[in-house]
């Protein structure tokens, strides 16, 4: 092809679209190479990664199955072509997935707008106030629609959150007993989930038809009810509640939001939490995600809650602000004891949903609701005229219907006129009405059922299928901000408005380490909202989805080769699941060799949080291995534990390069010992990005492991979610990666561990389009140009901030840990101090105490270039030079301690502080011009904690 | 508020006062300030029998958690039901108002002196 004679090989050419990934150019590289000493960027990779684990020793590079990099024009050609294989029916199969239609206003304001999507999880929450405060509007809508008190700020879908809901049951309920009862009208892909999970943790899992309403339960520590039911069915739970309640079992109700517009909230039936999906709050449905799924509990239960909880607490002028609440609940602090793994929640999608409520109000969302509640009772009696009998008397957008003839031919007949119905069995199917359904659509969904729609009037009155008994009676969404945003003007400024107080990619540099925030294209993220991509059901026809198919086998035979494993499963929707499908793996593995008693995880005492909860919720138990002063995994610790737990070994869960930035010399005698004692390797993908293209993860001793598409593959954070986490492994461990019981395409044959089939399939194309546009010549280079920015700033700043860690030659990966304790212990100045500080000078903090109380860790990434890496070093620098006059004249009164400043704090009142409000706002003369101004002073974490406020506060707070 | 010195003190950095066949429980000033600002107490119901060196509540801050160990074998008679509606008493008054438990105990084990706990926490 004449492109690819055309198109550049190398990253100084500005048609390679490496070139405009990668930040640092020829002359800068060369510049930093000269501050670290070394004489090009191989050599000093080279001397960074220990030569025992480099690809080269494991296989030539023409052994690659990367297609030569491509231009940003040919991926998307390619791309188009793909799309172009998917074919976009009208999906009336439901089952927890519905069409909707995205609000231009928010598809383009939100879901196109990097100031939006490149965004971190609001940890810094003086510079996250727009979308904690969208994130706010989502738990108040969801508790508003639930019934409940307190919602989180997402769950990664509705079958997760499901799970979860057991899991909380089981703690919080005093029942004896280890039985979790389950509707038996309940989606298939929860109680594939179900049956997953509970098993793992030791849960028995009875399921009855509850909507029969027994009148004895068995003893159960909680019951699932599936409202409206999977097949369509409204029916009252009331009883089976207060029954379930009289026993000591905790309720979970999995509701549709659209549906509670209408009918009455699990709250006032009594359910103890609320779960469910705000997909169809106008989230295509991207065959099935991403989308955020939530959890809601009534009072007394926050504390369980897993995930992500924004609260309102006040800033250090008494201001009301928003910031994360109750963070010791999550596994970043509770380890193995936390309520869950999950971490990454769905923010950029809630804040879609909620954004979609904002702009619709409780008018307009009670409109769409019984517009298609209507809808679906014209095709009711359209049925029953066609004489097919309809299963249930009362329901709210879904219908199962007994077919008079063959149930198969009828689906299909449908499919060939442009309808999925959704097929039961031989002589039933299902129906689901949506947001996108005309009455036109209905028209001919009656003739494929047989009957010419002779009576297309839409009955006004909802009473005749929901009953008055159990509509809906109380008011929601009655917070002014549900109520003022109605003309599209409105909206998109308020949408700018909240995008303005935040700090993504787009402002500036995001030095998180562990997090690697770095650019996420244009061009790979132009695919996403393409209907092709985004129109279908994650049930479609395999026919329907070819495109998608073909991508979903490209991407997985991509990762696989770039991280020496035989399969990949891309399932996982976030890092946390991906570790959870990678030891559930081991555990199948170890299970299937009649070896049960290996349940023993080893885990370094350095590792996330996330590794030891996700061991737990795999029926493992953790035992901790030390760490020793460098930071590595001390070997004769480990040597310790694996005599003391010899035939009890299952795995060991180890980071590579580790969590303080380093590249361990012997990880290869790690893992030998693990093998030895016929234990699994499971390594954390989480720091691949300093590894890409020079060492592979299966090459030195890697069984299992999950990649975080959402830091290495550029799939954007989102502002904490969306999150793809595949799981990868090799051939032995393979048989036990997560399948679905209803996909398309058997690539995988183990129990799911996500909703959807694939996961996450809409975000897809954006890592598909980084590595086919990179090509390993270009990974390669990116790896190299982020280990160099790492080291070029440890170097820069190691006279000012000792850098704690280093590995061989006395380099870093791909990160830094800047040691502040010393300069705690001399100045009192604080880790907290020196963020906050920063956000003045215009950045974003570093990681703050991860992995090591007191420190700061640095992660530049490839993407950033010199002058925006020379700014943040100079920052930092003379953030050193204000400490040390701290010591030595200024006292508590000074601009750290003080900081951030807002504009307000520097003009109202008098100042009477002994720096200048210059120093304070403007203490780099090269921000004046384009200086971003935190919308709130520092945030009292304890105030937010002890007096917990989860929804949104009045207007008169503000004032 | 009990004279630091004549108080005992577990390696867990909880201390006890002794009087008659009851323990008063508490965190130290160090733990308090090591775990920062702590903004919930969940405690063991009154009359739960407890057993020496096992979790029986958890003191929260804003940045990590801190389990409450039993340091004696015995039946609760009291908890700080302040500490429980005003958390921050266990960093303003650690030794006094901000104390946890009260347990009548059936023995009592060997505990650290005043002397003791300081080398311990290096003061």
């Amino acid at each position: 092809m004449a492109g690819h004679v055309l198109a550049a090989k190398t990253t100084h050419d500005l048609s390679a679209f490496a070139s405009r990934h990668i930040g640092t150019d020829a002359d800068a590289q060369e510049t930093m190479l000269g501050a670290i000493g070394y004489d090009s960027v191989d050599a000093l990779v080279r001397a960074a990664v220990p030569a025992s684990i480099h690809v080269d020793g494991f296989r030539s590079a023409a052994d690659s199955v990367l297609p030569p990099a491509a231009t940003e024009r040919e991926a998307i050609a390619e791309l188009r072509l793909l799309a172009n294989r998917n074919t976009v029916n009208r999906s009336m199969i439901g089952l927890g997935y519905y069409d909707t239609i995205t609000p231009a206003v928010i598809k383009r304001n939100v879901l196109e707008n990097p100031s939006w999507y490149t965004a971190y999880t609001p940890y810094q929450p003086e510079i996250s106030q727009g979308r904690l405060e969208a994130l706010i509007n989502f738990q108040t809508m969801i508790a508003d629609l639930t019934g409940m008190t307190t919602a989180n700020a997402s769950m990664l879908d509705e079958g997760t959150a499901v799970v979860e809901g057991m899991l909380l049951a089981r703690r919080s309920s005093k029942a004896d007993s280890s039985v979790f009862i389950v509707d038996a009208d309940t989606l298939p892909q929860t109680k594939a989930l179900l049956k997953n999970r509970a098993e793992v943790v030791g849960i028995e899992l009875v399921e009855l038809p509850l909507a029969k309403n027994p009148v004895e339960l068995p003893a159960a520590f909680g019951i699932f009810v599936q409202y409206p039911g999977a097949s369509g069915r409204l029916w009252d739970p009331t009883a089976i509640i207060a029954l379930a309640k009289s026993q000591g079992a905790l309720t979970i109700v999995a509701a549709d939001l659209l549906a509670l517009t209408l009918v009455a909230a699990p709250g006032e039936l009594g359910a103890d939490v609320a779960v469910g999906t705000s997909q169809r709050f106008g989230v295509p449905m991207g065959l099935g995600g991403p989308h955020a799924g939530y959890m809601a509990v009534r009072a007394g239960l926050e504390r369980q809650l897993p995930g992500r909880l924004v609260g309102v607490s006040q800033d250090a002028a008494g201001h009301p602000a928003y910031r994360l609440s109750l963070q010791v609940r999550e596994q970043h602090i509770r380890r193995d004891k936390a309520t869950s793994n999950i971490c990454t929640a769905q923010v950029l999608l809630a804040v879609m949903a909620s954004m979609y409520a904002v702009y619709h109000g409780p008018q307009g969302l009670t409109q769409i609701a019984t517009t298609i509640t209507r809808l679906t009772r014209v095709l009711a009696r359209a049925a029953t005229e066609a004489g097919h009998t309809v299963a249930s008397g009362n329901y709210f957008d879904t219908l199962t219907l007994r077919t008079k003839t063959d149930a198969v031919s009828l689906v299909q007949r449908a499919h060939n006129a442009g309808y999925l119905f959704h097929l039961v069995d031989a002589t039933h199917v299902q129906l689901s009405v949506d947001e996108t359904t005309t009455l036109a659509d209905t028209r001919i969904v009656a003739e494929l059922l047989g009957e010419e729609l002779a009576d297309d009037t839409v009955p006004r009155e909802i009473d005749a299928w929901i009953p008055s008994t159990m509509q809906r009676t109380t008011e929601f969404l009655t917070h002014p901000v549900f109520n003022t945003h109605r003309s599209e003007t409105s909206m998109m400024r308020y949408l700018k408005h909240l995008a303005d107080l935040d700090y993504a990619l787009d402002r500036g540099m995001i030095p998180l380490g562990s997090c690697t925030m770095k650019l996420n294209a244009a061009t790979e993220m132009e695919a996403v909202t393409w209907p092709e991509f985004g129109g279908l059901h994650p049930f479609a026809p395999a026919a329907d989805i070819a495109g998608y198919l073909a991508l979903i086998d490209q991407l997985q035979g991509w990762l696989a080769d770039l991280t020496g494993y035989d399969s990949v499963s891309l399932q996982p929707n976030a890092g946390s699941q991906g570790e959870l499908a990678g030891l559930l793996a081991i555990r199948g593995y170890h299970r299937g060799r009649g070896d049960d008693h290996r349940t023993v995880c080893l885990i370094p005492s350095s590792a996330h949080g996330t590794n030891a909860a996700s061991a737990v919720l795999a029926g493992m138990r953790v035992v901790v291995v030390a760490c020793d002063e460098l930071g590595n995994v001390d070997l004769d610790d480990l040597r310790a534990k694996i005599a003391e737990h010899a035939e009890n070994i299952s795995a060991l869960m180890i980071t590579y390069p580790s969590t303080h930035g380093v590249y361990e010399h012997e990880v290869g005698t790690i893992c030998k010992a693990v093998h030895d004692a016929g234990g699994q390797v499971y390594v954390d993908g989480a720091n691949l990005n300093a590894l890409l293209g020079f060492a592979r993860f299966g090459d030195f001793g890697g069984d299992v492991s999950h990649l975080n598409l959402h830091k290495t593959f550029c799939i954007p954070h989102g502002g904490g979610g969306p999150g793809v986490g595949p799981v990868a492994a090799k051939a032995h461990l393979a048989p036990y990666l997560p399948g679905h019981p209803m996909a398309q395409h058997d690539f995988h044959a183990g129990a799911p561990v996500s909703a959807a089939p694939y996961g996450s399939p809409s975000i897809l194309p954006i890592s598909w389009a980084y590595v086919r546009m990179m090509g390993s010549d270009g990974l390669r280079d990116a790896t190299a140009a982020a280990v160099l920015a790492a080291n070029y700033v440890a170097v820069r700043l190691r006279d000012h901030y000792p850098i704690l860690y280093s590995g061989d030659n006395g380099l870093i990966a791909h990160e830094c840990v800047l040691d502040l304790r010393p300069l705690t212990a001399a100045t009192g100045v604080t880790v907290d101090d020196v963020a906050k500080r920063l956000i003045d000078y215009g950045f974003h903090a570093p990681t703050m105490s991860f992995p090591v109380a007191g420190t700061l860790m640095v992660e530049p990434t490839e993407s950033e270039d010199l002058a925006e890496i020379d700014r943040f070093i100079e920052a930092m620098i003379a953030i050193r030079l204000e400490a040390d006059a701290v010591a030595q004249s200024l006292g508590d009164d000074n601009p750290l301690r003080n900081a951030p400043h807002t504009a307000q704090s520097v003009i109202e009142g008098e100042w009477t502080h002994p720096y200048t409000r210059e120093q304070a706002v403007y203490p780099v003369r090269g921000i004046i011009r384009g200086k971003y101004w935190p919308a709130v002073r520092r945030i009292d974490q304890a105030y937010g904690d002890r007096n917990l406020v989860c929804s949104c506060p009045p207007p008169e707070a503000f004032e | 508020m009990p004279e630091q010195s004549t108080l005992q003190y577990t390696a867990e950095h909880e201390w006890v006062l002794i009087e008659n066949d009851v323990a008063t429980i508490g965190i130290t000033a160090y733990a308090a300030e090591k775990l920062g600002d702590v903004v919930f107490v969940d405690l063991p119901n009154n009359g739960a029998s407890v057993t020496t060196g096992t979790v029986i509540g958890e003191i929260e801050s804003t940045k990590s958690v801190g389990e409450l160990f039993a340091p004696v074998n015995g039946e609760v008679t009291e908890v700080n039901d302040a500490v429980v509606d005003s958390p921050e008493l266990v960093n303003s008054d650690p030794f006094g108002a901000g104390w946890l438990v009260k347990i009548r105990f059936i023995e009592l084990p060997e505990l650290m002196t005043f002397a003791e706990y300081s080398v311990l926490v290096g003061e």
